[in-house]
């Protein structure tokens, strides 16, 4: 593995590696173990089979697959306060908004159009806008469309848990093998005040009565996927004042009954998104408050934090949506799938997969011989890949990662307004990177302004390009062992 | 004796659509009607109207 991967120029409109060869290093792979598993040692073999290629489920797999979400599903059977929706923009990205809600047909020329262009594409998941599972027939005549034509696509669905004990026996018979629910609360009392109402069993259920409906369903229907070794990821949102501090009992109880994954998201409020919450002013917590509560929660069910929160009809990586680029006006009429370039990109990857994995280890092992107690936050800017390949300015989120003795791990992501647009530097916006940056120690990316450098220094926070196109944990680990190493190396930052 | 759907209002979700025992929802063109011939406002079916119970915004299947 000396020579970086091949050029993947021209495969898609976005390049997942984008580096430049002439810097990029390769991550000093020398023996033959390099293989096409990136696997964590931790790891049982079954289960990184299934998790591998799947972007929401492996955080390695985030750098390199992508998924998208059709909006088959518009039906749901409760209501909660955080959605709305009625109400729909294209530059808003929170689930259960989407622009246009397709049918199974539309739908499966919508994913075929995609394979064709995004070789990323790994999951096929149905988040709604409503409930995949209550909203059935829709659901499950997609898959089976879709299933038909692109057998190696992965199926995923998203539901908040009360009709999915009726569903998991046919789930298990389409493959669907990655299960979503939301779960808020294992405490009816506090769920009353998450929702309103539910609709089940012919009538509307309303408070303590609802919630408690609710929390058995999900429950059982937890049990019941775990007993088919269906991988299940538990989603809550994190609501100020209303279930925080309960999430703990939540990963409690959810690690109990086999969840593979707990992620952990902002609740968003805004008065404009028209939902409950927004219009009554419960807010969303901060970027570091959410941090402390998925720091408090390791150690219990395996956290997710590389969540992005998509809509019902994202397509791309999960920190890009190219959503509006298949539009069904978009779309020719007749598509035919063609396998050609996710097979080819597949294969790059597996190579690719294994020289960062022996990156990651090298960076590691320089993270704990630095023999330092401390920590160090760093915000990456990266276009995928695992690389640091993407300017200061052009960055729509940061990549926040986090270097201590245990090691270097993905902590979370800021999403952040592009602060140059069109080649102009956007003043205002930079005020407002550098506060979403807060607790950052430095920033990494491919170029930077000595503006922005200067101005981002006097808001205590550094940033480099000296490590440009480098592994994201290579540079770390340099970073780490520069900063706090018994022997200081040169200074970069 | 029937139900209707304030179309102004209406999500467009569908589930209204699944939910009502006489068949007598559909989508048409834009928006979902119901066919005041068909609904019997689920009497003798359900206690309550099931397209009322399950819209996720309020009033908006109401008495026609």
């Amino acid at each position: 593995m000396s020579a970086p991967m091949i050029s993947l120029q021209g495969l898609s409109r976005t390049t997942v590696f984008d580096q430049s060869p002439a810097r990029a290093k390769s991550g000093g792979c020398a023996s033959s173990s390099c293989g096409s598993s990136a696997k964590p040692h931790e790891m049982d073999s079954a289960v990184w089979e299934k998790i591998k290629d799947h972007p929401c489920f492996s955080e390695e797999a985030h750098h390199y697959f992508a998924r998208m979400h059709v909006a088959v599903a518009p039906a749901c059977n409760i209501q909660c306060n955080y959605c709305n929706r009625k109400f729909d923009c294209a530059n808003e990205s929170r689930p259960g908004v989407v622009s246009e809600r397709l049918t199974p047909d539309q739908a499966l020329r919508k994913v075929i159009g995609v394979a064709n262009e995004v070789p990323q594409l790994s999951v096929l998941g149905i988040a709604g806008p409503g409930d995949a599972c209550y909203d059935w027939k829709n659901t499950k005549a997609t898959f089976q469309r879709v299933a038909k034509e692109i057998a190696d696509i992965k199926l995923c669905i998203s539901t908040n848990g009360l009709a999915l004990p009726d569903r998991v026996a046919e789930l298990a018979e389409m493959n669907v093998d990655h299960v979503t629910i939301t779960i808020n609360m294992v405490d009816p009392r506090i769920g009353a005040k998450i929702y309103p109402w539910i609709f089940y069993d012919n009538r509307r259920y309303t408070g303590v009565e609802a919630a408690t409906i609710l929390h058995e369903r999900q429950m059982s229907g937890l049990e019941m996927l775990t007993a088919r070794g269906i991988l299940t990821k538990i989603n809550s949102v994190m609501i100020p004042g209303v279930n925080d501090e309960h999430l703990i009992e939540v990963n409690k109880w959810v690690k109990e009954r086999g969840a593979f994954l707990h992620n952990v998201m902002p609740l968003i409020s805004d008065p404009a998104h028209g939902t409950h919450y927004g219009l009554s002013g419960q807010r969303g917590p901060k970027a570091m408050e959410l941090k402390a509560l998925q720091d408090r929660l390791e150690g219990g069910a395996k956290l997710m934090r590389h969540c992005r929160q998509c809509r019902a009809d994202a397509v791309g990586l999960l920190g890009e949506d190219r959503g509006q680029e298949f539009t069904l006006d978009r779309l020719p009429d007749k598509v035919t799938y063609d396998a050609s370039k996710r097979e080819t990109y597949r294969a790059v990857v597996a190579r690719e997969r294994g020289d960062r994995l022996a990156a990651k280890s090298e960076a590691l092992g320089m993270v704990k011989t630095a023999g330092s107690g401390k920590s160090l936050l760093v915000a990456v800017a990266t276009k995928g890949g695992g690389r640091i390949n993407e300017h200061f300015g052009h960055a729509k989120e940061f990549q926040v990662y986090e270097a201590s003795p245990k090691g270097i791990s993905f902590v979370g992501h800021r999403k952040v307004e592009q602060y140059c647009l069109g080649g102009r530097a956007e003043d205002k916006r930079l005020d407002g990177v550098i506060s979403t940056l807060e607790g950052v120690d430095i920033v990494l990316c491919a170029r930077i302004g000595n503006c922005p450098e200067d101005r981002l220094k006097e808001g205590g926070i550094r940033a480099t390009e000296a490590y440009g196109y480098d592994y994201i944990e290579t540079a770390i680990g340099a970073l780490y062992a520069a900063e706090f190493g018994s022997e200081p190396l040169a200074a970069t930052a | 004796m029937a139900f209707k759907i304030i179309a102004s209002q209406c999500t467009q979700c569908g589930a209204c659509e699944f939910e009502c025992p006489s068949g007598a929802i559909k989508f048409k063109g834009e928006i979902y009607v119901i066919d005041p011939k068909k609904c019997t406002e689920c009497e003798g079916t359900f206690e309550t109207q099931q397209c009322a119970s399950v819209c996720p915004v309020s009033k908006t299947c109401v008495p026609a």
